[in-house]
């Protein structure tokens, strides 16, 4: 630690750009962001979702009752945006069943449940400090291996983001956490600095990037020594210092903030050649490389009043919230709330027996008098304070008169697909209208409504398919018939040709028996025909099932 | 002489604007959708026949040839204020002599039952269902419409007509069904709030 380059140096918060909108909400990020990360006690139970992140569930690899080793891997990577999961200690498997998952829905979703036995035993770790002279294509697969998903927002697979292969200006660390009360990236940042780094350096080398901007909001002063400490006069890295406002930990703000450019609507950072790592999600690449551990636990803010101690803890994926809750010396007052995230994009739980997930940051237990319930929903008043703080420069009231009228198509015209979702606009709304949840609720049905399309042109095409393949079936069917016909006309025809042949040739056999001959082989022909014809149904109609 | 030449200067310019115009007529055609497509578009492809007719497109083609927009049970008001919309009609409620709107289903075969007879998948529209003679069969669950077409076949009755269950990506932020999903789940928890 040299105190005196951290001092001396140059931080750069000569910030470039400036997004619009944003709030101020009180920040409330004491005590959580000044003690240190907490281990608590394993819990009675883990429960895996096997599906905990977008896209597709993996092939699930352990039967109920087998023992585990901390680490070992549960299922098998699904082909195209499937992550692994790994036991987050060792233990028993104790159900594969469906449990209430960590959704503002509550709905249950198949889950791997393993009774931990204390042991903490681990599988084989495959641990490579140095990691220069392997190739990108390893690692990335090995950061796959790992089951890392992005730990700041949506979790999506950390390795299908850093694979896409464009050059890049920048990286950008983003360590803003912005959103009021959660100090879970700060405590990391602070006590792991060295860590992080040494991730971002990884994170540099897969994407042959040579500038890293690493950026941290102001009122996190003690995160911002420690990562300044950490860089050193590593040239490569910068750290920026961005003014305290609510969104700027946004992507696509806080690329506004960084480089002055905008993400177009409907693309990604990668397209103006910009690639953002949450600091979390920094540190697993570390650990994961460098140590052979995969994804297992994650820092966990648990805050809000009806908690004695509110603070830091490393969670076990898995961990069921009630557990979290317990530990923390947890007062529920009558109507309690538990919200999983922060106070501005959070959701309420359904329940307190969902479990920690990959992108669990903060568990908030407030008193009602902390942060009240939110008043009943009153009429627009057409202040326009919404559309003031919206940091994507939408027009809040209006898509909420268009959501509630479900005008789809008006609605995507008005880009409801560009709102963040970060809930400013309901924060300054005077009227108290959820304006967030009406925005989900409307994305929500017009991806179903985009989903039910797609089916039933896919429905629409395989009847169409049916429908030819019947019509070509009895096509076939009435070929086959005239030509049987045909056949058997034919054999009339020389039966009756016979006798007249007979004298002409002068053959010697009696035409009663050359009748009957004839006679026989037209039956044994048509009895063929038939018999194809029939094979042939049979054929098809078993074709027919294996078809599809 | 004068008016001559106008007549021919005019006649010429008209020839010209002709020849554009009949080339632009080409070469920029709108493909419009004949309406039967337009219609066969916004019906819900399950293809069950409870129109009266044997498919969505043949429903199309009738409602092209005037017959009313209020005879498809699965696709129940939605489809037919799209409908009427499309064809400036007053939209009108769903005839129940077709049958009524329904949750969205889909078909399971119970396999240990089933005896291979094939007759559900001459019964399905869609092709959604696998298998052989004397074979044990099986839905393939994305391609089934819930049709309803394969249950009657059945010999031995062993297809059920069961209900999709919203899964957390389908689920529409109804916030008023929270509680009843964790109560569908046999585990006690406490419901928050
Ligand atoms: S802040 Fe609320 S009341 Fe004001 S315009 Fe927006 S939605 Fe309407
Ligand atoms: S929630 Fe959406 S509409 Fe509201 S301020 Fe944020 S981005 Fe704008
Ligand atoms: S009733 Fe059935 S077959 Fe008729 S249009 Fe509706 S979905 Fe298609
Ligand atoms: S109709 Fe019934 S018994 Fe026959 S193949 Fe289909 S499911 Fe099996």
């Amino acid at each position: 630690m040299s105190d005196v380059k951290t001092v001396n140096r140059d931080f750069n918060t000569d910030i470039i750009g400036q997004f619009p909108g944003g709030v101020h909400p009180p920040e409330r990020k004491q005590p959580a962001s000044s003690r240190p990360i907490r281990r608590l006690p394993l819990p009675a139970e883990l429960i895996l979702p096997v599906r905990q992140h977008i896209g597709p569930s993996g092939k699930v690899l352990v039967e109920v009752g087998d023992r585990v080793d901390k680490g070992q891997r549960l299922t098998e990577a699904g082909l195209s945006q499937g992550l692994p999961l790994h036991a987050p200690t060792s233990g028993i498997i104790a159900a594969i069943e469906e449990r209430p998952t960590a959704h503002a829905s509550g709905l249950p979703e198949q889950a791997i449940v393993i009774h931990p036995d204390g042991e903490e035993r681990w599988g084989n770790k495959h641990a490579l400090p140095d990691y220069h002279d392997v190739e990108i294509s390893r690692l990335l697969e090995l950061v796959q291996e790992a089951g890392i998903a992005g730990l700041g927002g949506a979790g999506f697979p950390t390795a299908q983001k850093l694979a896409q292969q464009k050059p890049l200006k920048h990286l950008i660390i983003n360590g803003v956490e912005c959103e009021p009360y959660i100090a879970a990236d700060d405590r990391l940042m602070q006590e792991y600095a060295d860590d992080i780094i040494a991730g971002t350096r990884i994170l540099q080398y897969i994407t042959r990037c040579d500038s890293v901007l690493f950026a941290i909001e102001d009122n996190k002063p003690e995160a911002i020594k420690a990562i300044a400490a950490a860089i050193d006069d590593d040239t490569q890295i910068k750290l920026k210092v961005v003014p305290t406002k609510y969104p700027s930990g946004g992507e696509k703000q806080l690329i506004e903030l960084l480089t002055g450019h905008q993400v177009p609507s409907g693309k990604l950072p990668m397209d103006i050649g910009l690639l953002m790592q949450n600091v979390g999600t920094a540190y697993a690449v570390k650990r994961a490389i460098i140590h052979g551990e995969p994804l297992l636990e994650r820092v966990v803010t648990l805050t809000g009043e009806a908690l004695e101690q509110r603070g830091n803890v490393w969670a076990l994926l898995g961990t069921p919230i009630q557990h979290l809750l317990d530990e923390s010396g947890f007062n529920p007052e009558k109507k309690q709330r538990i919200i999983m995230g922060g106070p501005m994009m959070g959701f309420t739980l359904p329940s307190t027996e969902v479990p920690v997930i990959k992108t669990t940051n903060c568990i908030l237990a407030p008193t009602d008098h902390e942060l009240p319930a939110p008043g009943p929903e009153l009429a627009c008043i057409r202040c326009g304070a919404c559309s003031d703080v919206c940091p994507a420069t939408l027009q809040p009231q209006q898509l909420q008169w268009l959501a509630k009228a479900k005008d789809y198509d008006e609605l995507e015209k008005h880009h409801l697909f560009d709102c963040i979702e970060c809930g400013a606009c309901a924060y300054v709304c005077p009227s108290e209208i959820p304006l967030v949840h009406y925005y989900r609720k409307a994305k929500a049905e017009v991806r179903n409504i985009a989903r039910e399309k797609a089916k039933a042109e896919q429905a629409r095409k395989r009847f169409e398919a049916r429908q030819e393949r019947l019509e070509r079936e009895k096509q076939e069917r009435l070929e086959r018939h005239r030509k049987a016909a045909e056949e058997r006309k034919k054999m009339q025809q020389e039966k009756a040709s016979r006798p007249d042949s007979k004298t002409d040739s002068g053959d010697e056999k009696p035409a009663g028996k050359s009748a009957a001959v004839a006679a026989a082989i037209a039956r044994a022909k048509a009895k063929k025909a038939a018999q194809a014809a029939k094979d042939n149904a049979d054929e098809d109609s078993s074709a027919k099932g294996n078809e599809s | 002489m004068s008016l001559f030449g106008a007549v021919i200067a005019l006649g010429v310019l008209a020839l010209i604007f002709g020849v554009i115009l009949g080339f632009a007529a080409v070469k920029f055609r709108v493909e419009s959708d004949p309406i039967v497509d337009q219609i066969d578009e916004i019906l819900p492809q399950t293809q069950c026949g409870q129109c009266g007719y044997p498919g969505c497109r043949p429903y199309a083609q009738a409602i092209a040839d005037g017959d009313d927009i209020n005879k498809c049970p699965p696709g129940g008001e939605a489809t037919i204020k799209q409908l009427a919309d499309l064809m400036g009609v007053e939209p009108k409620p769903l005839d129940d002599a077709h049958g009524e709107e329904d949750v969205k289903k889909v078909a399971i075969i119970r396999e240990d039952e089933c005896i291979g007879c094939t007759k559900c998948i001459q019964a399905c529209p869609v092709d959604a269902i696998l298998g052989a003679a004397k074979q044990m069969h099986t839905v393939i669950e994305h391609e089934c419409t819930g049709c309803d077409l394969c249950v009657e076949p059945c010999p031995v009755d062993c297809i059920d007509m069961v209900a999709v269950k919203p899964k957390p990506e389908t689920w529409q932020w109804d916030l008023d069904t929270v509680k009843e999903n964790i109560k569908a789940n046999s585990i006690p928890v406490k419901v928050v709030e």
